[in-house]
């Protein structure tokens, strides 16, 4: 099997470089693509003249540091549990030296890995005396699993649990990539675990919009070449449009159950994205009557600024595609995984850790 | 009330004396030897290797075994990787009141059948109880000494250039089956840890006459942490052909769903082996049968490990950062 792939692989490099005419700067969308180009190397495959730039793609990068300051900030309340997924565990605030939430469990703070956000409702329940507040972070895939938890813990009662939310969506960070002044990218591999939830259509839209090409993409290193051999195949021939080259996942309609889920609880708000400042319509928000699980209503919490001040990161250059992160001064050496200063450097999504990690 | 561990259980009394009588005699070689303050042995020709660790693993009871069998395999296999056959071990129990004591016997039976299996006897050992909630069940630390039977040195200054790299058997299983327990994934099928006697395949490799110029097992960080440390140690670069390592499809399979790298998860029954290129068949000839491969080589170039891909692309390969989380999505 593994010849088979190899083989495949080598001819998709050589047909790649037979299509390339003149140079084509893509994106690739989700730290997960990202992380699986850098590893397998494929970067080293490419025709000279196609350049890659990594996108946004990673819920833990994007999470603004405000919200991380939040979760801090109630995690240091006696008696709060604090729950989250792995990554953000590790991520710095908007003050590197403040540490992360496996520094305040260390300090005492009672957080919790969680590997489901229902897992939450089996711990606000074992707790009733204690309030129970889950940050719930991600894209449009985590997005149906937390509407979820909201309707499951309004149905129940469960007056201890609460949502920090920080959930953003894919397509409105795409269009003001493609829109920011400077910008370079001509072309998108879509995150298709995303298309899977949410369908085609808006990335149809953008496509006709922007005139360019989006090729909906795995995450394997086969589907990631087939990938980009599609977008430059579509840039060459003037024919920009949406081409789903992960059909034995992504059906065009996507997963009409989990957009209603989504539609039920949640509205879209105008949200902060870490490195990328606020856009419109990309976040999201609970609506009545599940606006009462807001932890943010519920603990009075203020918007915070979004300054970081004194931090040399340049994450929001890296998300946004316009500098590498090995461009960083402090890639690599004030900034590691051990002793991140920014979040690409913390999560398994993250370009600055995937560059870390794999590129000698 | 189900029995427990209680403070009085370690406040050297009548309870002292039968939480030893009836739960831990069981533990040493000899259970009817009168238990002294040190034990005396007797001296072995040659060198000796003498190694000690602790264990604090949760859950404490996992697919594939548990911290008691972990307690004593590990420190043996810590022997065996100086080419040592272990031959004693000290046990060193510190039990959390509140202890079932239903655990602390499965542990304690756990135990000595894994002294049983490793060759190895149990002669000395203390117990502290500490109040509920100043610990996590049940740590454990054990202390060994093994007699060297190596005729060199098994050492990573003693890596060459042009050495051969080889893996005793598959890869990550003990990590996953602790992921699993500890984050209540219900892996299917399960996952069970690979805890196993090293010096068995020690032994046989030095009988056969297989020059060994280095041996790590692959406990934390995985065969990535252990490969880079000896890399590092010898300053020499080390390259690791990808489809050569051999990982289990059930083990791969949830590493990628879980955002894990097999190559960070621990190992407790295996090790990496690090040979002269004309003792390389003869060591495949004993451990591929087991599920050992021929990983890589060594060469000159600077102290790291490249990991080459099934496409012909070279990449890093580093030891896991901090605590291994589950990812998003």
């Amino acid at each position: 099997m593994g010849t088979a792939v190899s083989t495949a692989m080598a001819r998709l490099a050589q047909q790649l470089g037979a299509t390339v005419s003149q140079p084509w700067t893509l994106m690739e969308v989700c730290g997960g693509q990202t992380h699986a180009i850098v590893r397998s190397g494929l970067d080293q495959l490419l025709p000279p003249g196609l350049r890659l730039i990594h996108g946004p793609g990673c819920p833990v990068c994007v999470t603004p540091a405000a919200t991380i300051d939040a979760a801090l900030g109630l995690a240091a309340r006696p008696g709060l549990i604090l729950c989250s997924y792995g990554d953000m565990l590790r991520v710095p605030g908007s003050n590197p030296a403040a540490g992360d939430l496996l520094q305040q469990r260390a300090a005492g703070g009672d957080v919790r890995l969680l590997t489901s956000p229902l897992q939450a409702i089996a711990l606000a329940k074992a707790h009733p005396e204690r309030q129970v507040v889950f940050l719930a972070v991600g894209f449009e895939t985590t997005a149906p699993a937390t509407a979820l938890l909201a309707r499951q813990a309004l149905a129940l009662q469960l007056n201890n649990l609460s949502l920090l939310l920080a959930h953003v969506r894919v397509p409105p960070a795409m269009e003001a990539i493609i829109t920011a002044p400077g910008n370079q990218v001509q072309g998108f591999l879509a995150a298709g675990h995303v298309c899977s939830v949410m369908g085609i259509s808006e990335l149809q839209l953008l496509a006709r919009q922007h005139q360019l090409p989006v090729v909906v993409t795995g995450f394997e290193p086969l589907e990631l070449m087939q990938g980009l051999l599609h977008c430059v195949q579509l840039l060459e021939a003037g024919t920009p449009r949406v081409v789903n080259a992960y059909g034995r996942v992504v059906r065009d309609g996507g997963n009409p159950a989990a957009q209603a889920l989504v539609q039920e609880v949640f509205e879209l708000v105008a949200q902060t994205w870490r490195g990328l400042g606020t856009l419109p319509a990309s976040g999201l928000a609970l609506r009545p009557p599940y606006h009462q699980l807001d932890a943010r209503r519920r603990f009075q919490l203020g918007q915070t600024s979004e300054g970081e001040p004194g931090n040399p990161c340049i994450s929001g250059l890296i998300l946004q595609g316009q500098k590498n992160p090995v461009d960083c001064p402090a890639f690599g050496k004030r900034c590691r995984p051990e002793h991140p200063l920014g979040a690409p450097m913390v999560s398994s999504e993250g370009a600055c850790a995937a560059y870390h990690h794999y590129r000698p | 009330m189900n029995a427990c561990i209680q403070l009085a259980h370690g406040g050297g009394g009548t309870l002292m004396q039968q939480l030893i009588d009836r739960e831990l005699r069981c533990l040493y070689n000899d259970p009817t030897q009168v238990l002294h303050d040190a034990a005396r042995l007797e001296r072995p020709p040659g060198l000796l290797a003498f190694s000690t660790d602790s264990y604090v693993v949760q859950p404490l009871e996992f697919c594939g075994g548990d911290i008691g069998s972990l307690a004593i395999t590990g420190t043996a296999n810590d022997l065996a990787m100086a080419g040592a056959r272990p031959l004693h071990l000290s046990v060193a129990l510190i039990l959390e009141e509140g202890l079932p004591l239903g655990l602390l016997r499965r542990l304690v039976a756990s135990m000595a059948a894994s002294a049983r299996s490793c060759g190895v006897a149990i002669r000395t050992g203390d117990t502290k109880v500490v109040e509920r909630g100043k610990g996590d069940g049940i740590f454990i630390t054990t202390s060994g000494i093994g007699v060297v039977e190596a005729p060199f040195a098994i050492d990573p200054l003693a890596i060459q250039p042009g050495d051969q790299i080889l893996v005793s058997g598959d890869l990550g299983r003990h990590g996953l089956a602790i992921m699993a327990a500890r984050h209540g994934l219900d892996l299917q099928p399960p996952v069970a840890s690979d805890c196993a006697p090293l010096w068995p395949l020690v032994e046989q490799l030095l009988a056969a006459q297989v020059q060994l110029h280095c041996l790590r097992d692959l406990t934390r960080g995985g065969l990535a942490s252990a490969l880079q440390e000896l890399a590092q140690a010898r300053g020499l670069e080390f390259t690791v052909e990808n489809k050569q390592l051999p990982v289990l499809e059930a083990v791969a399979r949830s590493c990628e769903l879980l955002g894990f790298d097999p190559l960070h998860l621990a190992n407790e029954g295996r090790f990496v082996a690090v040979l002269p290129p004309q003792h390389l068949g003869s060591a495949l000839a004993l451990l591929a049968p087991l599920g050992g491969r021929h990983i890589g080589s060594v060469r000159q170039g600077p102290g790291r490990v490249l990991l080459r891909t099934e496409f012909g692309t070279e990449r890093l390969l580093i030891p896991p950062s901090g605590e291994l989380l589950p990812r998003i999505c």
